[in-house]
């Protein structure tokens, strides 16, 4: 019991300023991804409701393609393929090599598969505004923009945040992924202790906690949004 | 002037807005698919397919056996944990309730390494109980951890389809003289199989996709095929193809799923 302690430590015999860092670097590639995810996916719900075919036909086949493969090949055509075909294009015209990073890489591809299903979170909840709404703002001379801001957005917000909760979750959860092109997240840093000191029950275990309590604290946050998007509901 | 009053002119024939946003989106994903194309003709290689075609097949069957019999063993367990979650007993409840949120709450790939690499830890143990067999196989592994990951998540699936199915089922059984257990199997249970045909069938989508995790523990599935044909090769189009094979089978699984719900509830039409 001493000994996993001082394995879970910080300092120089333990591994614990090394978890941090991994919960830091999950917690970040989650928040970096998110306003990607949430504003590519809210373009691809007005695109979906569109009139013009072209553009609503574009849409369906961004959300087939990104939420019928894999997030791990996503992240591994992402990864190989953007870099492979950016080291051709500097080959080719002479440029200096770029390539994405890891953490590039998984915000890039976990933020295009959360806009392939949030717009779709996105779009049923468009479907759930009355179209009186619409035609309320109008009527009262408001612009296109400004009954979007006004008055769809914030009764938006609150039908589609248990949808939108439950892909922050899944978010998180697939930012372990990202481990396995090397980056140095919480799941990397337990398989890195686990294999030094040979403990690999301890780690990953300390690990799966440490991912519980960002899903509990998740879901603390997001109930204390949900309430305050109804705030101006009757209290029952 | 007057003829061309918009008010006495004859309505137009709604014509479709075509603008110039849908035909950048379009051309862009034409302009992707000729590169893919073009990237295809020139890099294809006949050798590639003798090569590999055959363990990428073999890796599709991994994929989908897996995917199945976990599918089936979570059903089973999903079950008396379902039960559980609807329980009046405050020991079963939390006791589902924990099982559950372990599951959802946590990266498969986590759970699947614990059960892995974790698990290896305690080998002596496992030899004495005389289940080593079981949880030395990286296949077994990966089996064992889908299985409780998606019972977690069907478990959640059956209760809402339960407790969907309107009380006065219950009671309509019960004033027939049926007993509890043929109403639930009898009466409830199919009532709520409708509903719960989408979900699990997305359930089993959601499998398919993350069952590519098992690769990273060496189980040759569709994505551990990928994988080493890649290394051997550091040819991209290995990626592509394994994309190509996942997008049919998920596509091929929700046009199913539609088919066979519009075929079930034919009588619900009205």
């Amino acid at each position: 019991m001493n000994e996993s302690l001082t394995l879970l430590g910080f300092g120089s015999t333990g591994w614990g300023d090394d978890l941090a860092t991994g919960v830091v670097v999950t917690v970040t590639l989650s928040l970096a991804t998110l306003p990607i995810g949430l504003g590519l996916g809210f373009l691809l719900s007005l695109a979906k409701q569109s009139e013009d075919r072209l553009l609503k036909l574009s849409a369906d086949i961004f959300t087939t393609i990104f939420r019928g493969l894999p997030e791990l090949l996503t992240l591994f055509l992402v990864y190989f393929g953007v870099n492979a075909a950016l080291k051709s294009l500097s080959t080719a015209t002479g440029l200096p090599d770029i390539a994405l990073s890891s953490f590039v890489s998984g915000m890039v591809a976990l933020g295009v598969v959360f806009a392939a299903f949030s717009s779709e979170v996105f779009l049923s909840a468009f479907r759930a505004i009355p179209h009186g709404q619409r035609e309320g703002g109008m009527a009262l001379g408001l612009g296109r923009a400004k009954v979007m801001v006004l008055v769809i957005l914030p009764q938006l917000i609150k039908i589609a945040l248990p949808g939108l909760g439950n892909l922050w979750m899944n978010l998180l959860k697939d930012t372990a992924l990202v481990s396995v092109i090397g980056l140095a997240d919480i799941l990397r840093q337990a398989q890195v202790a686990a294999r030094v000191s040979r403990e690999p029950f301890l780690f990953f275990g300390t690990a799966i906690a440490l991912y519980l309590v960002l899903t509990i604290l998740s879901s603390i946050a997001i109930g204390g949004i949900d309430r305050w998007t109804k705030r101006g509901e009757v209290a029952k | 002037m007057s003829g061309n009053n918009p008010a006495l002119a004859a309505p137009a024939a709604p014509r479709e807005k075509l603008k110039p946003a849908g035909f950048v989106a379009i051309g862009l994903w034409i302009a992707v698919a000729a590169a893919f194309a073009f990237y295809f003709v020139r890099a294809f290689d006949v050798t590639l397919i003798e090569r590999f075609g055959w363990s990428y097949l073999h890796g599709l069957w991994v994929t989908v056996s897996l995917v199945g019999v976990s599918f089936v063993l979570g059903a089973i367990v999903s079950l008396p944990v379902a039960l559980g979650r609807m329980a009046s007993n405050p020991i079963a409840q939390g006791l589902a309730f924990a099982f559950v949120y372990f599951f959802r709450g946590t990266p498969l790939i986590a759970q699947i390494f614990l059960f892995y690499y974790g698990f290896g830890q305690f080998r002596g143990f496992f030899e004495t109980i005389g289940l080593w067999w079981f949880f030395r196989e990286a296949w077994y592994c990966g089996l064992f951890s889908l299985a409780l990951n998606t019972a977690a998540y069907q478990a959640e699936i059956l209760r809402g389809a339960i407790e969907s199915v309107p009380k006065g089922q219950w009671e309509g059984g019960r004033s027939l003289g049926l007993s509890r257990q043929v109403i639930f199997f009898k009466v409830v249970m199919p009532q709520a199989m409708i509903v719960a045909l989408r979900p699990y069938a997305n359930e089993i989508i959601l499998m398919i996709k993350a069952s590519a995790i098992v690769a990273i523990i060496t189980v040759y599935d569709l994505f551990g095929e990928t994988r080493q044909a890649y290394s051997r090769t550091y040819d991209f189009q290995t990626y592509v193809w394994a994309a190509l094979l996942y997008l049919a089978l998920v596509e091929a699984l929700r046009h199913a799923t539609n088919w066979a719900e519009r075929r079930l509830t034919r009588h619900l039409k009205r």
